[in-house]
């Protein structure tokens, strides 16, 4: 006799008089291909988890954002953050597509050097910059933007010693009616620190004041902060234009915008609530162009957005190692990824969905990873289908910030994979392997074990 | 050891469970759906879990131990009379 298939028995409550706030959620819908490409194969030839990003999905989505502010703007030019996502390959979409480099360490510096960018069209931001770093920057003619008044002061003691003239530009931080208001880097608009800064550039004579920056802050939910933001730059350039007649290039918005993610705590998913492109575009626009600014002086508008570019891009593909019920009644699922890998979880709901089929039978399920700490914890609360082991899930949204700020911690870091616009896969970062660790330490020869000598009693 | 069900527990064939001593509804999947049948026979752990695995392509142990399982979700919603 043929058996019939297994299913865990499971019995779930029903809340009579709850609306269903987390029904708004649909998070188990079914996901097992990526962009045609079965899950199941995807983890089979590459290991699990797994990291996937599209070439295809970042072209679409920088290109909908140029057009958003190209159609609105007459100059527009976007810088990569590097911090976002420095994968080479990641990173040469972007520039392929036209951004510049926007860089925060000497570091990323370097890496974007190495990636064969222009150094004309990097930007260097950060409160953290060497002197060794800042007279690279300003030989190669990259675009130093200022963080703080010693900052300024070596820029210009730098360039007398060399007499060379670095291009430069200062942040600046405002109110823009957001909280919380990043006030810790540059220089501020409200208290006059960002005048100062600029009028110390004019009259010391020996810096090429290029442009004006700032960085409003991160996943910003009101596009009419940026409105403000560009009205604040604007003043600055015509008060610049005024008393010195000095034109300024390029004011540079930041970055910032929220991409499709659902932030913690939030009833409604990102993707019907969040900002699009075209909101940000058009509050910024509006304010440049309504501004006091001359047409023939407009400034090119330089954004450095992170994480909306790429956010959609790349998923987390990951196995099911166990199931087990928590003393609340609650059902808990261990999957192989992890915080270490997926640092966005502390920030984020990312949406999940089974890699295969599956009942329409869900339960509030603890989603956890495998590290042997509390904090490993994917998600609290997310509504699954029944997972055996060995099942597969796709995590989405997690292209900005994993790759970057990931941590080797117990384990040894995935693979990455690009699906290239020909569908092809690309293995673009290797899974590391314990020789990557071990290669770094160096051990006395005192500490070396040998057979005899460890003891037991 | 033979597991008693609470009194009157009703189950309707769209998988819907309803408690009438707490008012409590619930839903249940086919298969828990079947254990809940078999626990109303009165039959053992052991016979219920020799019966699903003669049926169902599964691991006896993976079987017994979701078993294990379902009784304690049952407990810890009320379904299960506790006093034997
Ligand atoms: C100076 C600067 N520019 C751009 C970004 C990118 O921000 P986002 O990913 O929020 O777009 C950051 C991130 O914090 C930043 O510090």
């Amino acid at each position: 006799m043929e058996k019939k298939q297994y299913e865990r028995p499971h019995i779930i409550k029903l809340n009579t008089g709850m609306p269903a706030k987390f029904g708004m959620m649909n998070d188990s819908f079914l996901m097992t291909h990526i962009e045609g490409i079965p899950v199941k194969d995807l983890i089979n030839e590459h290991g699990s988890p797994l990291f996937v990003i599209s070439e295809q999905v970042i072209r679409n989505t920088f290109r909908k954002a140029y057009k958003a502010f190209n159609t609105r703007y007459p100059k527009v030019q976007f810088a990569w953050s590097y911090k976002t996502n420095y994968l080479t390959a990641v990173s040469n979409i972007f520039h392929q597509e036209g951004a510049w480099a926007e860089v925060v360490s000497g570091f990323e510096y370097d890496k974007a050097i190495a990636n064969g960018i222009d150094p004309k069209k990097i930007i260097f931001n950060g409160p953290g910059k060497s002197e060794e770093e800042l007279i690279t920057a300003a030989n190669n003619g990259s675009l130093i933007h200022i963080d703080h008044p010693d900052e300024l002061y070596q820029l210009i003691n730098l360039a007398e010693a060399t007499l060379q003239k670095p291009k430069v530009a200062i942040r600046v931080n405002m109110d823009t009616g957001i909280y919380p208001m990043w006030d810790r880097f540059g220089f501020n608009y409200e208290n006059g620190q960002a005048w100062d800064a600029l009028n110390k550039i004019m009259n010391s004579g020996k810096l090429e004041l290029m442009g004006l920056h700032t960085h409003i802050g991160t996943f910003i939910m009101s596009a009419n902060a940026y409105g403000i933001a560009a009205a604040k730059l604007a003043e600055l350039t015509v008060g610049l234009y005024t008393k010195y007649n000095h034109t300024i290039k390029y004011l540079d918005l930041g970055g910032g915008f929220a991409s499709k993610n659902t932030l913690k705590g939030s009833y409604l998913p990102g993707s019907d609530t969040n900002p699009g492109f075209d909101d940000y575009a058009e509050a910024i626009s509006t304010a440049l162009l309504n501004s006091p600014i001359k047409p023939e002086n407009l400034p090119i508008l330089v954004l450095e957005t992170g994480r909306a570019l790429i956010d959609d891009a790349a998923w987390l593909i990951s196995s099911v190692i166990g199931n087990k019920r928590l003393p609340s009644g609650r059902r808990a699922t261990i999957i192989d990824a992890g915080v270490n890998i997926l640092f966005t979880s502390f920030w984020y709901q990312h949406q999940i969905t089974p890699a295969q089929g599956h009942s329409q039978y869900r339960e509030d399920t603890s989603l956890y990873g495998p590290l042997c700490m509390n904090i490993d914890c994917i998600r609290e609360s997310v509504n699954l289908p029944q997972l055996n082991k060995g099942d597969k899930l796709v995590i989405h949204n997690v292209g900005a910030y994993n790759i970057t700020q990931w941590m080797q911690f117990i384990t040894l870091r995935p693979r990455v994979v690009l699906i290239d616009k020909d569908s092809q896969i690309r293995i673009i970062r290797e899974r590391e392997k314990l020789d990557n660790i071990q290669m770094q330490e160096q051990v006395p020869e005192s500490l070396i074990l040998h057979s005899d000598s460890v003891v037991f009693p | 050891m033979t597991i008693k069900l609470s009194q009157n527990i009703a189950i309707s064939e769209t998988g819907f469970l309803f408690n009438p001593s707490t008012g409590e509804s619930f839903t249940i999947n086919a298969i828990g759906a079947h254990v809940i049948a078999l626990l109303k026979e009165d039959l053992s752990n052991d016979e219920i879990i020799k019966r699903m695995s003669e049926e169902y392509e599964a691991d006896v142990n993976e079987i017994s131990r979701d078993f294990e399982e379902f009784l304690d979700s049952l407990k810890n919603n009320n379904l299960i009379d506790e006093n034997e």
